[in-house]
This record gives structure tokens, C-alpha cells and sequence, in this order.
């Protein structure tokens, strides 16, 4: 267990707790000002993803294909709010999950037919290329630290728009009692279309940033969507600052158990062939036992928004 | 005139006799006739598959239609028995009289443990603590390098019965898992039609007159997970020896989103709903996928459409026919 394997992992696993981030907000604020269960959530991050593969391909420029994903993604949320998700406020949650598992079915297939089964590759820019010396001997690329630094700057803009304007205090005012903001005047159902369309937004951007380190294939985000629920959960439905701490946690502990769960259980006293089987199994299940722990002894998760 | 939103919803009448008698007998006796009218071993393997899901989506309505418990990590029992089986097999235990017991065992016990810490939450939470276990038990099959991690684990012939292979011949086999789900189904219909099923209904409708009348909810939800859990990991037990082969794929919460689609759409708290729903899902998903490899284009909506207009299911359907 080499400190420099330790840094490289920390901040790897900072990297895919921001990303997780950048798609549980959108997630517990959708869940939580509607009471609407999103499964189709991972799509739209898997879309950002396509989306900013087809227009850097187009426009040659990274973030000009960035920023046409990013409209890209909002309309299409827009689009996706309008057909289908409307239709199901009212409903059940059971009905939510059905709806949208069939629109996961749906999208998945459809980008399949549209940019065909093959993972595509997006180029990293060129300025942001190639790697940067962190520390003696330690090497880490520049995409990622960007990946890093743009979701934390996101993370701040989105806790200053909750915290300090009009539209987050609505916001924070819905997920704590709908049906009283309702009330008092405020068109609930317009602002829930704002949400779901900037949350949407907000997966499209974690789609396409991870679009160059990650390969952009058919239910990319499905793996993603699960764990951005485990986030949720974690931090309490509704809860941006819960959304936040909920996933570096999990983004943290699922890539630090993955590289040294085997080293960690040798260290307290396996055999290594022991180590090497168990190992892999409990990294891949920590997140869930810690969200089962977390549940147990916290069932609406550590910041409920609801009071 | 709006409705009165204030009453509360009172149990549903008893179901018309044709619901509770004719068409369960109609859907078993053209299950029945199945290998008589379609001989072929293709039409045989695709009913007996849709068969041991319509066992798994009965499991599912215990829960989820009798109980309103949305699990969305049904599948997992599903693998649970179907690894159950697989392993012993792999361990030269092949015989069903020990195998398929053994399964049932795992199953209760799985959802004996993760029921107790999830049946703590409530809503949503529970539908994605229930979402954790089955992908915790998905990644478990995945790392399990000794039977075959990712790629599964073969049985070289199906279970033995008492000795004999009479479970090799198609034809039987499909039998069994006919008797099977007709078992399942008289079963869980004595189950909610007992004592324990009207407090498992009457925790549904309201859970704090239930409390006040002295009965604990918790108590009743769990044995009902736990049955659900016993008789899905009862399909996995026989999943496993159709194809005699199991694999991490069983259990991924896609499928256990196709269970929930299968009860919703035949009709959920009916328990002959979700044998018609899984038999129809199973058929259409074939008929599709024989139609064009991006069959899930055309089901993906379909499921969509189900979830927005099927209230009831199709059994709700039938009921409204039938009542013109």
C-alpha cells in the first residue's frame, strides 16, 4: 500500500464522487420537490456523453461540442418532462419505476441504433491534455484534476443557487412541503419543469466530461444511475448537501476499497489467496452495506430535507 | 361530480366467480395442452421459461400487491436459487430432493436478513434499499471466481430425481413447472385468502389501525418477504436447470424491473394477473426479438404505456369487459 497508489486512488475516487455529484443533484432535487422517482436519470447522463462525442467530432472544438451537448441534453430533458414524466406526478412510485425502466429500455437501445453498438472514444483537448507532477514521483492526468475542479465549481454555483436565490428558496420551500408552496401561489409544476430540465442538464455535463475518460457506450449509465441512488439515499432524498457529502463518500470508499481491499484484509490476517476472493467481492459491496448501515440506523438517510 | 377524496379506500369486493375459478382454470388447462398442440422443443423451453418467471412474478405479487412492498430486487432471489442448485452440482450434490430444498432455504434466508434491515424504510427508500441487496448480491455471483464469476456456471445434465433423470426429458420438465406454479399459486391464493393474508392487506390500506388493533405490520411483512423470497428462489432452483446454466445475469436489476413490469401489467393482487403478465411478457419479448435485434425500441414504450394507462392490469381489463 504505496502512498503514491494511495493519492492517485484518493483522488480518483474524488474524481467519481464528483461526477456522482453532478447526477444525484438533479436526482434527490427532482425527488425530492416532486416525490418523482427519475430510473431514467443515468440516461441522460449517458446522452451527454454521446451527445458531446457527436458534436467534437463535428465542430472540432472540445468545448464548443461541450456546450452544444450541454443544450442538447437541457432540451431534451425539456422534451422527456413534457411527454412522459408529466404524466406520472400523480402516480404511484411504483408506476414512476415501471414508466421510466421502460424509457431506460427505450433510450438504450435507441442511442444503439443512432451512433451503432461500438464504444466511441472522444479525444481529450489538447490543452488539457498530458499529465501534472502532484507530488514527488507522482504523476496524475490533467483531464482528471479538471474533471475534479469543474464539479466542484459546479457544486459551489448550484449551493449558491439553492442557498442564496428566489428559485432555490422555491426549491428548498418544495422539497420540504410541495403542497404548501403550491399553496401560497407558486406554480409548482413550472418550477419542477426548471428542475428537471436543469438536472437533466447537470447528468449531460457529468456525461461529457467523462465522455473522453471513460468509453461512451449503450447503458453507460446504468451502473452510474444505481450508485447515484445509493448517494441519494445516503445523504437523504432532497438534500444538495447531502447529495454532495453522500458522494464523495461513496465515490471514495467504492475506489478505495476496490484497490486495496486485498492488501487491507491481508492486513488483518488472511492468507493472500483468501484475500485475493473476498477481496473484490467486498469492494463491490461496501457502498451497499454502508448505504444498508447508513439506513438502519438513519432511515431517511444522514441530511433529511424533509422535517 | 368530483369523487370524495376523504374516504378511505375500502377492500376491494370479493372478485366475480369467473376471476377467482374459470380463469385460473382456463390459463392452466391451455398450459395444460401446450405440449400436446406444439410439440416442438422450442415452443416447449420458451413456455416452461415463461412459466418459472410467471412463478417468480407470483412470488413478487405477495409482496408487492398484497402488500404494497415495491421490491426492486427480486431478481436476486432468482440467482440465489439458481446458484444454490448450481453449486451443489459442481460439488457432485445433483440430486433435487437436496438441491432444490437447499434453495428454498437460501432464498427464505436471504430475505430473511435483508427484509429485516429494509422493511425498516418505508416508500422510496425501501424500493432502493431493496435495489442495494440485489446488486449486492449481483456483484457477490460476479466475484465468485470459483464457480465461474462472470461467465457462470454450467450443470452438465439437469438435477436428478431420487436417483433417476427423469427431469432430462423436456416434456416432464415441463410438467414439474407446471405443477409447480399451480402449487405456488393455490398456495399463496390460501395464503392471502387466510388470517395472515387479510392483516397483510390491512396493513397496506392503513398501517396505524392495523397497529391499533394490536397486530405488528413489521412481523406480518417479513414472513410475507420471507414466502415471496423462498418461492422466487423456488423458480431460480428450476431456472437453473432449464438452461443448466446460471449465470451473474440472472440477477440484474433490469430483470427485477421485468418482474415488476409482469405484475403490474396482468393485474397486480390478483396472482392469476402476473402468471398471464410473465407469460405475456415472455412471449412478446421472444416475438420481438425474433422480429428485430432492437426489439427493446418497441418494449421499451410498451412498458412505458403499461406503467401510464394498464391500471389494474390486464385483469382489471377482462373485469371490465366482462362487466358490459
Amino acid at each position: 500500500m504505496s502512498s503514491t497508489l494511495l493519492i492517485i486512488q484518493t483522488l480518483n475516487g474524488l474524481q467519481l464522487g464528483v461526477l456522482l455529484f453532478l447526477i444525484a443533484a438533479g436526482l434527490t432535487l427532482v425527488f425530492g420537490v416532486m416525490d418523482f422517482i427519475n430510473l431514467a436519470h443515468g440516461v441522460q447522463y449517458m446522452l451527454g456523453a454521446y451527445l458531446a462525442a457527436m458534436f467534437v467530432a463535428w465542430t472540432g472544438n472540445f468545448f464548443i461540442g461541450i456546450a452544444l451537448a450541454l443544450i442538447c441534453a437541457l432540451a431534451f430533458g425539456l422534451l422527456l418532462e413534457v411527454v412522459v414524466m408529466r404524466h406520472l406526478y400523480d402516480r404511484d412510485h411504483l408506476e414512476q419505476v415501471l414508466a421510466t425502466f421502460g424509457l431506460i429500455l427505450f433510450l438504450n437501445e435507441g442511442v444503439k441504433i443512432v451512433w451503432g453498438a461500438a464504444p466511441l472514444q472522444v479525444p481529450i483537448p489538447d490543452s488539457l491534455s498530458g499529465t501534472i507532477r502532484i507530488a514527488d514521483g507522482v504523476l496524475y492526468p490533467v483531464w482528471r484534476l479538471a474533471i475534479i475542479g469543474s464539479g466542484l465549481m459546479v457544486a459551489l454555483g448550484l449551493y449558491l443557487i439553492v442557498a442564496k436565490t428566489r428559485v432555490g428558496m422555491l426549491i428548498r420551500a418544495g422539497a420540504t412541503n410541495a403542497p404548501m408552496v403550491s399553496a401560497l401561489g407558486v406554480d409548482i409544476r413550472r418550477l419542477f419543469m426548471i428542475v428537471f430540465g436543469f438536472g437533466a442538464m447537470l447528468a449531460g455535463f457529468a456525461g461529457s466530461m467523462a465522455a473522453p475518460v471513460f468509453s461512451v457506450e449503450p447503458g453507460m449509465g446504468d451502473n452510474l444511475l444505481i450508485l447515484a441512488f445509493v448517494v441519494i439515499v445516503i445523504g437523504g432524498i432532497g438534500s444538495i448537501r447531502g447529495a454532495f457529502i453522500g458522494a464523495l463518500l461513496v465515490g471514495l470508499v467504492d475506489t478505495l476499497l476496490r484497490s486495496f481491499s486485498v492488501d487491507l484484509l491481508r492486513l488483518a490476517g488472511l492468507s493472500p489467496s483468501d484475500a485475493r476472493t473476498i477481496g473484490p467481492a467486498i469492494a463491490s459491496m461496501s457502498i451497499y452495506i454502508l448505504m444498508a448501515a447508513v439506513l438502519f440506523f438513519r432511515p431517511t438517510g444522514l441530511f433529511p430535507a424533509k422535517g | 361530480m368530483a369523487e370524495t377524496p376523504a374516504s378511505p379506500p375500502s377492500l376491494p369486493p370479493t372478485p366475480p366467480l369467473w376471476r377467482r375459478l374459470w380463469l385460473p382454470v382456463l390459463v392452466f388447462a391451455l398450459l395444460a395442452l401446450v405440449p400436446f398442440v406444439w410439440g416442438e422443443r422450442f415452443i416447449l423451453g420458451l413456455v416452461t421459461r415463461a412459466m418459472i418467471m410467471a412463478i417468480a412474478a407470483l412470488s413478487l405479487d405477495l409482496i408487492l400487491g398484497y402488500g404494497a412492498l415495491v421490491s426492486f430486487g427480486h431478481a436476486a432471489f432468482l440467482g440465489l436459487g439458481a446458484y444454490a442448485v448450481a453449486i451443489l452440482f459442481s460439488h457432485d450434490i445433483v440430486d433435487a430432493a437436496i438441491a432444490f430444498p437447499v434453495a428454498i432455504l437460501v432464498g427464505a434466508g436471504f430475505a430473511f436478513v435483508t427484509g429485516a434491515i429494509s422493511l425498516k424504510t418505508r416508500g422510496v427508500y425501501f424500493i432502493m434499499i431493496t435495489l442495494a441487496f440485489g446488486q449486492m448480491a449481483f456483484f457477490t455471483a460476479t466475484s465468485l471466481s470459483a464457480y465461474g464469476g462472470d461467465d457462470g456456471l454450467r450443470m452438465f445434465h439437469r438435477s436428478e430425481v431420487f436417483g433417476t433423470r427423469i427431469l432430462a426429458n423436456d416434456t416432464t420438465f415441463y410438467f414439474v413447472v407446471l405443477g409447480t406454479l399451480a402449487g405456488c399459486f393455490v398456495l399463496l391464493k390460501m395464503i392471502v385468502g387466510s388470517r395472515f393474508g387479510r392483516v397483510l392487506r390491512g396493513a397496506k390500506e392503513n398501517e396505524r389501525r392495523m397497529r391499533a388493533l394490536g397486530f405488528d405490520p413489521f412481523r406480518y411483512r417479513l414472513a410475507a418477504y420471507v414466502i415471496a423470497g423462498a418461492i422466487c428462489a423456488l423458480a431460480g432452483a428450476l431456472f437453473a436447470n432449464l438452461g443448466m446454466f446460471v449465470a451473474p445475469a440472472y440477477m440484474t436489476w433490469q430483470r427485477s424491473g421485468e418482474f415488476i413490469a409482469m405484475v403490474v401489467l396482468g393485474g397486480m393482487g390478483t396472482l392469476i394477473g402476473p402468471i398471464i403478465g410473465a407469460i405475456g411478457v415472455t412471449l412478446v419479448e421472444e416475438w420481438l426479438a425474433a422480429l428485430t435485434q432492437h426489439w427493446k425500441v418497441i418494449f421499451g414504450p410498451m412498458v412505458v404505456l403499461v406503467a401510464i394507462f394498464a391500471r389494474g392490469g390486464i385483469v382489471k381489463l377482462l373485469e371490465r369487459v366482462a362487466g358490459k
